[in-house]
């Protein structure tokens, strides 16, 4: 195994996580619907009974996404974190007060009202969506960042990534990435609705709301997508060629990604792909009044989806995180990966995921018969 | 960055403030964890049907307990990137894995099998539900063991080599990092939480005994509570013993510290009870303590194992007087040199990078060759003065005394306990035990506390051991966006554990009313 092609197997294995993470993101919809389809109590307890019993596998998948990116890709990990302070603050802001929502919501002496959870509930899958969207969004429309590894030589200001005064604030405020941001949320409230359709099974009380929520919310959302991928397709991008992990050329081409799309017809494949089975769900999921799986349609094209947009942001010589300040601190997945070492030792570890995988399925089948 | 000092002070606020309220619940997890998997296995293999809600009671206060510590420990993992960015960059290759396996291996095993153990009851075998219980404890454990292989590998830097053409440092050996002292903590802090859930099932079945309502119940629980957390405990000074050991080898500052002791001796006393002096400075005539007394020889014992041998002070070791991996006093290199030594290494770095600029091979290897012989004291080329890499003694020293007391407290508590519980009805009658039990459940906590406090400032101020100190381990951001922050998760953290311990106490208060074994078989 060879330095390139572990860096590639890591990107493609944060890529994969990044596709679980946005598909079961449907947790953070569904909260986001408890002043609309849970207004009522008795439909709010549904609601929040379907997205209580899965909120710890997103929760979960989020801290495996940032200690794999972290693992993997150091250097992003301290530029993005460290730099997009205030957009990723919030982030885990919003998720703290999720995980203990569901459990003190209902229980006595919880001081505070279940309102009060309930309300942090919405603040994180409103935050937590959007937000996520903003930061994937950055991949493609780039941060305010320079990366001087020298820096680590002076005494005043050792640190080695810098970003501009804004800290983040920028990129949540970017119309572009706030377009990503609202496609996220309204993709996960329409993989909400589908997935309480599928809970449900034989109880079709909610049916006729939650198909009618699914197709306004999918709707926005694949028209909030098609604008997305037609900005990123028309962006400006970098292609950056490096030796031995040091960049030695970097060039400025227009359509960048659409170049990427096209050069790397898999990944562009991967994205259509994902495209008909995310429409085909919607479509079928909101006028088949008798098709309950829907939810496994959009979540499979959301993950492939969101798989390629991964890696059209970080295959073919392109910065996955592309620098506005300085276009050679760009963060390549060769320049800010782990050792060859680190990537193999962790590589040998990546084994256990089909079984975790499995035994996940296995104990959830148990647990929903 | 004109307020660096500001930025570093505010982030390691920050970060103790959050590991701080982590550690509230951690350790009642872990033990908590061990103690209700028993309770169940009692349940399965006795088949009496007292063991039941025995068990669900446990589980419940398990559970409430169990959602705030995973909301802080997501803080805990992102701040590493959001607050410490150079450290990141500096060590992510070594740091990283470690917490991207614990997410994977161990996070995952607790969160799939706690959801079947909390509301898999009537859904699944109570043979696989067992299971589930005994997988997330175990996981719990696991968690903790990838965490606290981390945080070993900071105080004690192993398995890896500096790259100078990436800045930073790259693993060489990942089954380095599994070193003594990394298993050591682990097992020192697993069995600590073992040693403050026992605590915490004392009193509340102590509190339940006082509302009469459950003499059963509290017995049995102060049962199973009182040997897990004897054991723990028991494990902890043994742990903890060993701890002292490796302190005194590899970080001989820390061990100073903890003592206030600034010129060492052989056959050194350990100091019982003293304040220690705030004016004492390693080169001043000023007497290290107000007032101490001390028990001969036990600082050599401790530190050492041996009877008469030699523990250097701050000011030995600043001087260059430290004890070597066997044990044997060794003068070493003193910290004005480490200074310039440092300083050497990083001239000999940008010397490095000049040269590969310039593509030239022959100035690099000489560069390479400088860096190599000095990189050991890379980090202090960060300080000007000596007194910077001097911890916070005054505290260190305080935690120290504050962790060993209660621990031994703690010890007398356990035997007591068990004592009254196996006396036949003495416990029923000690009704000033079951006071001492709820007014010490608090002290356990500090107990706890303390343990990390003396741990983490004692090591001061490095993030990694001579390598990198805090001041060159932080993001560029303003000073005052952490203030915000701190403030924001402090009212959060606390507004949060105001909640989880009124819940507790209603909780634990309803069923205090009612008869909890006869309710359950209704």
């Amino acid at each position: 195994m060879t330095l390139e092609y572990l860096q590639n197997y890591w990107w493609v294995l944060i890529s994969v996580l990044g596709g679980i993470l946005v598909f079961l993101l449907f947790v953070q919809g569904g909260q986001s619907m408890i002043y609309t389809f849970g207004r009522k109590p008795e439909q709010r307890d549904v609601l929040l009974q379907g997205m209580g019993s899965k909120w710890e596998l997103t929760y979960t998948t989020l801290v495996v996404f940032g200690g794999a990116f972290f693992a993997s890709f150091p250097l992003f990990y301290s530029t993005c974190f460290g730099g997009a302070y205030w957009l990723w603050i919030l982030i885990l802001f919003s998720f703290v007060l999720q995980a203990v929502s569901y459990e003190y919501r209902k229980k006595k002496g919880n001081v505070y009202g279940h309102n009060t959870y309930d309300a942090f509930l919405f603040v994180n899958g409103l935050v937590g969506c959007v937000l996520l969207g903003v930061a994937v969004s950055m991949f493609f429309f780039g941060g305010d960042f320079t990366v001087r590894r020298g820096n680590l030589l002076t005494t005043c200001a050792p640190v080695i990534s810098q970003w501009g005064n804004a800290h983040g604030f920028e990129a949540i405020f970017n119309a572009r990435n706030l377009v990503l941001g609202v496609a996220v949320f309204f993709l996960a409230r329409m993989q909400a609705s589908f997935y309480m359709i599928n809970r449900l099974k034989d109880d079709t009380r909610y049916d006729a709301q939650l198909r009618r929520a699914a197709f306004i919310n999918g709707g926005i959302f694949l028209v909030f997508f098609v604008l997305f991928v037609t900005l990123v397709c028309l962006a400006t991008g970098y292609t950056i060629t490096e030796t031995d992990g040091l960049t030695t050329d970097i060039q400025e081409v227009p359509y960048k990604y659409f170049h990427n799309f096209i050069e790397d017809w898999w990944i562009g494949l991967t994205l259509v792909a994902g495209a008909v089975l995310v429409i085909y769900g919607w479509f079928r999921g909101c006028f088949d009044n008798k098709f309950r799986g829907a939810v496994w349609f959009t979540g499979i094209g959301t993950f492939l989806a969101v798989v390629a947009l991964f890696w059209c942001a970080g295959f073919n010589s392109t910065p996955f995180l592309p620098s506005l300040a300085d276009p050679a601190s760009s963060l390549t997945i060769r320049n800010a990966s782990s050792s060859e070492y680190t990537l193999k030792a962790m590589s040998y570890v990546s084994i256990v995921i089909p079984f975790v995988l499995a035994y996940i399925a296995y104990v959830w089948r148990k647990m929903d018969k | 960055m004109e307020d660096l000092s500001t930025l570093v002070d505010w982030s390691r606020l920050q970060f103790a403030l959050t590991a701080i309220y982590h550690w509230l619940f951690v350790p009642l997890t872990l033990g908590l964890s061990v103690i209700v998997a028993i309770m169940e296995s009692a349940y399965l293999k006795t088949k009496n049907e007292k063991w039941l809600p025995i068990t669900k009671f446990w589980m419940t206060l398990f559970g409430i307990n169990f959602a705030i510590g995973v909301a802080t420990g997501l803080i805990l993992e992102f701040e590493f990137g959001t607050n410490w960015s150079n450290y990141s960059w500096f060590v992510g290759d070594i740091f990283g894995a470690p917490l991207a396996i614990e997410g994977l291996l161990a996070f995952f095993l607790e969160a799939t099998f706690g959801a079947v153990m909390f509301f898999g009851w009537n859904k699944v075998s109570p043979k696989f539900h067992l299971a589930s219980t005994w997988l997330t404890a175990i996981g719990a454990s696991i968690s903790a063991l990838w965490i606290l292989v981390a945080n070993a590998w900071m105080q004690y830097p192993v398995g890896m080599e500096f790259d100078p053409d990436q800045m930073r440092n790259v693993m060489t050996d990942f089954w380095a990092l599994f070193s003594g002292i990394a298993v050591n903590k682990f097992f020192h802090a697993v069995f600590s939480g073992w040693a403050l859930a026992g605590v915490f099932v004392i009193a509340v079945s102590c509190f339940l005994l006082l509302k009469k309502h459950n003499r059963e119940f509290a017995i049995l629980s102060i049962k199973v509570g009182g040997w897990v957390g004897l054991a723990g405990l028991l494990l902890t000074m043994y742990t903890g013993d060993g701890s002292a050991v490796q302190v005194a080898k590899h970080q001989p500052m820390k061990l100073a510290a903890m003592e206030g002791l600034y010129h060492g001796s052989e056959g050194q006393g350990l100091t019982l009870i003293g304040i220690v002096n705030p004016d004492k400075t390693w080169d001043n005539d000023e007497p290290e303590y107000l007032g101490h007394i001390a028990m001969p020889h036990a600082l050599s014992v401790l530190a050492t194992h041996t009877w008469n041998a030699f523990v250097p002070g701050i000011s030995d070791i600043i001087k260059g007087y430290t004890i070597n991996e066997n044990g044997d006093t060794v003068n070493t290199v003193s910290y004005q040199e480490r200074i310039a030594r440092g300083l050497a290494a990083r001239q000999a770095l940008a010397d490095y990078d000049a040269a590969r600029k310039a593509n030239d091979r022959q100035a690099m290897a000489l560069a390479k060759a400088e860096l190599d012989k000095n990189y050991e004291f890379f980090g202090y080329s960060y300080f000007k003065s000596v007194d910077e890499a001097i911890p916070p003694v005054g505290l260190t020293f305080t935690m120290f005394r504050v962790m060993v007391y209660l621990g031994s407290f703690f010890l007398l508590f356990y035997v007591v306990a068990l004592f009254l519980v196996y006396r036949k009805n003495l416990m029923d009658r000690a009704k000033w035990f079951w006071w001492v039990a709820m007014i010490s459940t608090p002290f356990m906590w500090l107990c706890s506390e303390a343990g990390w406090c003396v741990a983490e400032v004692g090591r001061q101020p490095w993030t990694i051991q001579d390598l990198l100190p805090t001041v060159a381990a932080i993001s560029d951001i303003p000073a005052s966006s952490v203030v915000v922050t701190f403030w924001a998760f402090a009212a959060v953290f606390t507004l949060l554990l105001v909640a989880e311990v009124s819940i507790m106490v209603k909780y634990v208060g309803k069923k205090s009313a009612v008869n909890i074994l006869s309710d359950n078989q209704k």
